[in-house]
């Protein structure tokens, strides 16, 4: 399997996604927001970080960067493409995924692990969740909050749409476990195809024991699966 | 009483998504952009009849809460 | 323009160090070279009042790659590694203007750090503020964690580490430390001497605005009642700029470009130019038509004095012109070639064709005053507080009190707003003794703390500044790492009065003590003085960073209780010391008497023998004692696994509360499995450790035989309370 991470200007997670992208023995170039094509790849990463900042709205300059056209064709095609907290606002902000992701309810900036539902297995970043589908991962952002209308929100739980959902130790869904206030928990959201993946929290921070988990790997097997 | 305020940045301080916005309209084609400044709006109606006493109440919240005055200025327009 | 006396005192010179100007220079300065002056002769950029204290330090041993007197200093960590790391203060503009001041402080000490060659890995903060129900201190509390999050978290930079400390003596003067470490390879360390007549002098990064014009002055000086008046020289940071900036330098460094590179902080491009020069003792031309600017007509005064940030000056190797320009244009910087290094071993300025400025770079640095202030011995806090005065108080009760106050609460609330694990390397976040970082793609890593006890300091600075040194040692030990060295970032009021200076030499003697004795040398730093307000001046706060190395993470030690059924066994002697101490201060509201005594043959020896315990695979967990004595370090090693403790006090001790809240030195707490008692038993009596088994560990409570027995979730919400409250918010 052969990825391509794209870096921004102000992209800050992209080595640790592709440290985790060649842990998993996918093939990885870095490419760089300013050119036009794409490399042969089968996935795009969108990393997390503060491309330009979060100047403006998050994620819209980079949105409007040279290499989106290219994205846009693959995730057309069926390639797939994961956008990882700042890579998720991304793809908001290119249309590739619905809805918006407004500021954190409680207005400030949150870095802790919290617990995910894994929603929905039946897809190419998720399968090997079918196992373990509460797991652990670290949320790192400010504008996190998940809002839709209420008619997007219906088709995204209807449609099995939606990827990760925040939740306490047993698996609970509920107020007290929304760390940012995002509607019906949503911590991730797939498009109808299921080839393109938006989601707040870092798989690719949790990969080993030493670092407090390995959560994080399942997602990276269930790719290279794929 | 309908009142919009403009919050800004004052001219010598540094406006990092001005900056950064006004490369991006470039970039997208706009070349004759020279300049972007970035600010807020706010739409604020109160319950006050008397103009003056409005205008009082309006610098009033501007100083204390919706500017930065270290860094910021504003503006106070009434609407009819 | 004429200079008049009263420019001269605006620009922060008395009329002794103008005489000195005139003779150095030989004539009057024009407003330009005044300007100059008042930039490199302020104490924040000369030290002048803290030079011939400083240079007492021990600042050398093996493992010392670079000490003070470059951006950073430098330990090595082993395999051709370097760790490059500084602390550095932001204390007024913070005050003025808490979220960029904070913001501007975190990006000033990051360009400290990458100006050498290393990537940034990690920062840690101290930070202090005056009483909770101060009217200022909620904002500038909200302000300042705000500003640190939002320029460190842009940066992609995990913050691991820190303190968060209220006082009254800082309601006027808060404090803002920041500390930034980096790594890099030992044969890839650059620094900022010139070398090299007539190699270009390059500019890059952002634009230079009006920002922060005199800030080194302003830190040079006390508030008055004019504070408000001193509001637009804060500067405003760019985090995104700082990031490009990042990259873009060490893409360049990844070749054989750069001769010299210098970071532009305070004073801008004028002690930028200044110190690149002088270090290589050769002369620097700038033509000022050259630097890019932000705002139309700026002078050259503005210039050179400006302060706008995430800006370097660079000296390339002829010919490397181009491919720097390519780099920097990549990353959407400017870039710009502004003069050139000279023979003349003068600072000359050019603007519209004209020489505005020529000055001979000793009067600036060289031979810029250092004096030898005098200053009166401290008054040490002698006060007692007869035994019957709390003998009575209630243990349960007291505890919480303690727990339930600022200064010894759970700081979740600040530190979960700065990323802990953006790159992937995080081993311990804060909440532990020591923040730990894995040095990227080996399994080693280095353990960093920041420490401060201005309240000891206050009751006696020599016993004070000796106790911040041992409790960042242990901090380090209680990891598993070898501690290498410290930086220091002191913090006092107006050292032009006597006592004040006393503090600082008295400050400066226990750190030499405790860092001499315990081969733990000082390798970078600053010092911030006039924190004071009307005549109201901080405690004395030194402010220590320290660095340790774990050579094998798989002996990284943690200090959460891990199994039910352990032994809890106490490293040092407790003889009960409770003047200083949270019990004192808290619950009795007693703040006199003198801080516990240091006996540093006793602090080397427990702490290395813990250290030797941990290597063999002997303990399950590990707490050095500071704060709050025996009961409250107990209590922090219970509230992650939710694991509590039964503890008997000694036969032989009678004193419950001396016992229990008292906070001796060099001791701490460990957690043994009952197989490995009787090796750990031997390692200790083999090196004359003085310990007591007080006990084991258990499900749901902490409990003292007889006297104590509190639930563990009343203990976490105790912890939990103090935020929640003062925030009105569950967090």
């Amino acid at each position: 399997m052969k990825s391509a991470v794209i870096v921004f200007p102000g992209s800050n997670c992209d080595r640790d996604v592709a440290v985790a992208l060649e842990k998993f023995q996918i093939k990885n170039k870095m490419v760089w927001h300013d050119e036009v094509n794409l490399p042969k790849c089968d996935l795009v990463v969108l990393p997390g970080g503060f491309s330009y900042g979060d100047y403006l709205r998050t994620g819209c300059i980079a949105s409007k960067s040279k290499i989106i056209e290219s994205i846009v064709e693959h995730g057309k095609k069926g390639g797939l493409i994961l956008g990882i907290c700042n890579g998720f606002q991304i793809l908001i902000e290119t249309g590739l995924l619905p809805g918006v992701l407004l500021r954190n309810k409680k207005l400030k900036f949150l870095s802790r692990n919290v617990f995910l539902k894994v929603v929905n297995t039946n897809n190419k970043f998720c399968s090997n969740y079918k196992k373990k589908d509460i797991i652990k991962l670290p949320i790192a952002h400010n504008e996190g909050n998940y809002f839709a209308s209420t008619d997007l929100i219906k088709k995204l739980e209807n449609e099995n749409l939606v990827a990760f959902k925040y939740c306490d130790k047993d698996g609970k869904i509920e107020n007290d476990s929304n760390p940012n206030g995002s509607s019906n928990n949503i911590a991730g959201i797939l498009n109808e195809k299921k080839n393109i993946l938006g989601m707040m929290p870092h798989p690719e921070r949790l990969i080993e024991p030493i670092l407090s988990g390995d959560d994080g790997s399942i997602l990276f097997t269930s790719l290279l699966k794929s | 009483m309908k009142i919009s305020i403009t919050v800004t940045l004052k001219e010598d301080v540094l406006d990092p998504q001005g900056k950064v916005v006004k490369q991006t309209l470039i970039n997208m084609g706009y070349q004759n952009i020279e300049n972007v400044r970035q600010g807020k709006h706010f739409e604020i109606e109160i319950n006050e009849k008397d103009k003056k006493r409005a205008e009082i109440i309006s610098q009033e919240i501007c100083k204390k809460l919706l500017a930065n005055t270290i860094i910021e200025n504003y503006t106070i327009n009434f609407k009819e | 323009m004429k200079i008049t006396t009263e420019i001269i005192n605006k620009h922060g010179i008395n009329s002794e160090e103008y005489k000195k100007i005139v003779s150095l220079i030989g004539r009057d300065p024009n407003l330009l070279e005044l300007g100059i002056f008042s930039a490199m002769w302020n104490e924040h950029c000369s030290y002048k009042s803290s030079k011939k204290y400083l240079r007492t330090l021990p600042t050398k041993n093996s493992k010392v790659i670079q000490g003070p007197g470059e951006n950073a200093g430098i330990v090595d960590i082993e395999d051709n590694d370097a760790l490059v790391f500084k602390i550095e203060s932001h204390n007024h503009p913070s005050f003025i203007e808490p979220y960029q001041g904070a913001a501007t402080g975190v990006g000033g000490i990051l360009r400290d750090v990458f100006t050498m060659g290393a990537r940034p890995i990690a920062t840690l903060n101290s930070i202090h503020f005056g009483a909770p129900s101060h009217p200022k201190t909620k904002n500038l509390l909200s302000g300042v964690v705000s500003g640190i999050g939002g320029y460190g978290n842009c940066m992609g930079i995990p913050t691991i580490g820190g303190e968060v400390k209220f006082d009254s003596s800082y309601n006027e003067n808060i404090l803002v430390n920041a500390m930034a470490v980096g790594l890099t390879k030992k044969n890839k360390i650059f620094f900022s001497k010139a070398e090299g007549i007539n190699k270009s002098v390059i500019y890059v990064g952002s634009k230079t605005g009006r920002d922060g014009i005199h800030g080194a002055s302003m830190a040079s000086a006390e508030f008055g009642d004019d504070a408000e008046q001193k509001k637009p020289t804060v500067q405003v940071g760019d985090p995104f700029a700082e990031k490009l900036l990042l990259e873009a330098c060490l893409e360049l460094m990844n070749d054989n470009s750069i001769i010299s590179i210098q970071d532009m902080g305070a004073a801008g491009l004028t002690s930028s130019s200044i110190e690149m020069a002088s270090k290589g003792n050769l002369g620097i031309e700038i033509d000022l038509n050259k630097i890019p600017c932000r705002e139309k007509n700026m002078t050259p005064y503005e210039m050179m004095l400006s302060e706008s940030q995430e800006r370097m000056l660079l000296i390339i190797n002829s010919g490397k012109e181009n491919v720097a320009k390519k780099i920097f244009n990549k990353w959407g910087l400017d870039f710009s070639i502004i003069g050139k290094t000279t023979n003349t071993k003068n600072l000359v300025l050019y603007f519209d064709k004209n020489k505005v400025a020529d000055l001979p770079l000793s009067s600036l640095s060289k031979n810029a005053p250092m004096y030898d202030r005098k200053f009166k011995k401290s008054i040490n806090l002698k006060k007692k507080l007869p035994h019957d005065k709390f003998q009575n108080r209630d243990l349960h009760e007291s505890l919480k009190k303690i727990l339930m106050s600022p200064n010894n609460c759970e700081k979740n609330w600040v530190w979960e707003q700065y990323d802990q694990t953006v790159m992937g390397d995080t081993i311990q976040k804060p909440g532990g003794n020591s923040g730990v970082i894995r040095i990227h793609g080996k399994n080693k890593g280095v353990a960093l703390t920041v420490d401060s006890s201005a309240h000891y300091c206050l009751a006696n600075p020599v016993v004070g500044a000796k106790q911040v040194v041992c409790e960042t040692w242990r901090n380090l030990i209680a990891v598993g790492s070898n501690p290498l060295a410290i930086t220091n970032c002191l913090n006092f009021g107006n050292p032009e009065k006597e006592k004040i200076m006393g503090q600082f030499v008295e400050t400066i003697d226990g750190i030499s003590q405790a860092c001499t004795y315990l081969d733990f040398p000082v390798v970078s730093g600053n010092v911030s003085f006039y924190n004071e307000t009307k005549n109201k001046a901080i405690s004395p706060t030194p402010t220590i960073g320290g660095v340790g190395l774990i050579k094998n993470l798989d002996n990284m030690m943690t200090k959460d209780f891990k199994e039910i059924g352990n032994n809890i066994i106490i490293i040092g002697k407790t003889l009960g010391h409770l003047y200083q101490s949270e019990f004192f201060k808290e619950v009795l509201n007693f703040n006199d008497g003198p801080p516990p005594e240091i006996n540093l043959f006793n602090e080397k020896n427990n702490g290395l023998s813990v250290l030797k315990l941990i290597t063999e695979k002997l303990l399950k967990s590990v707490h050095d004692i500071s704060s709050g004595g025996i009961l409250v370090t107990l209590s922090e090693m219970c509230t992650k696994n939710m694991i509590g403790a039964k503890i008997k006090i000694p036969k032989n001790y009678m004193k419950i509360h001396e016992y229990l809240f008292g906070e001796d030195q060099s001791r701490y707490i460990i957690e043994i499995e009952e197989k490995n008692i009787k090796k750990v038993n031997k390692v200790l009596k083999d090196n004359n450790i003085f310990f007591e088994n007080i006990g084991k560990t258990q499900k749901n409570y902490l409990e003292v035989e007889n006297k104590l027995k509190i639930g563990l979730n009343e203990l976490n919400e105790s912890r939990k309370f103090w935020f929640e409250n003062y925030f009105n918010e569950e967090i």
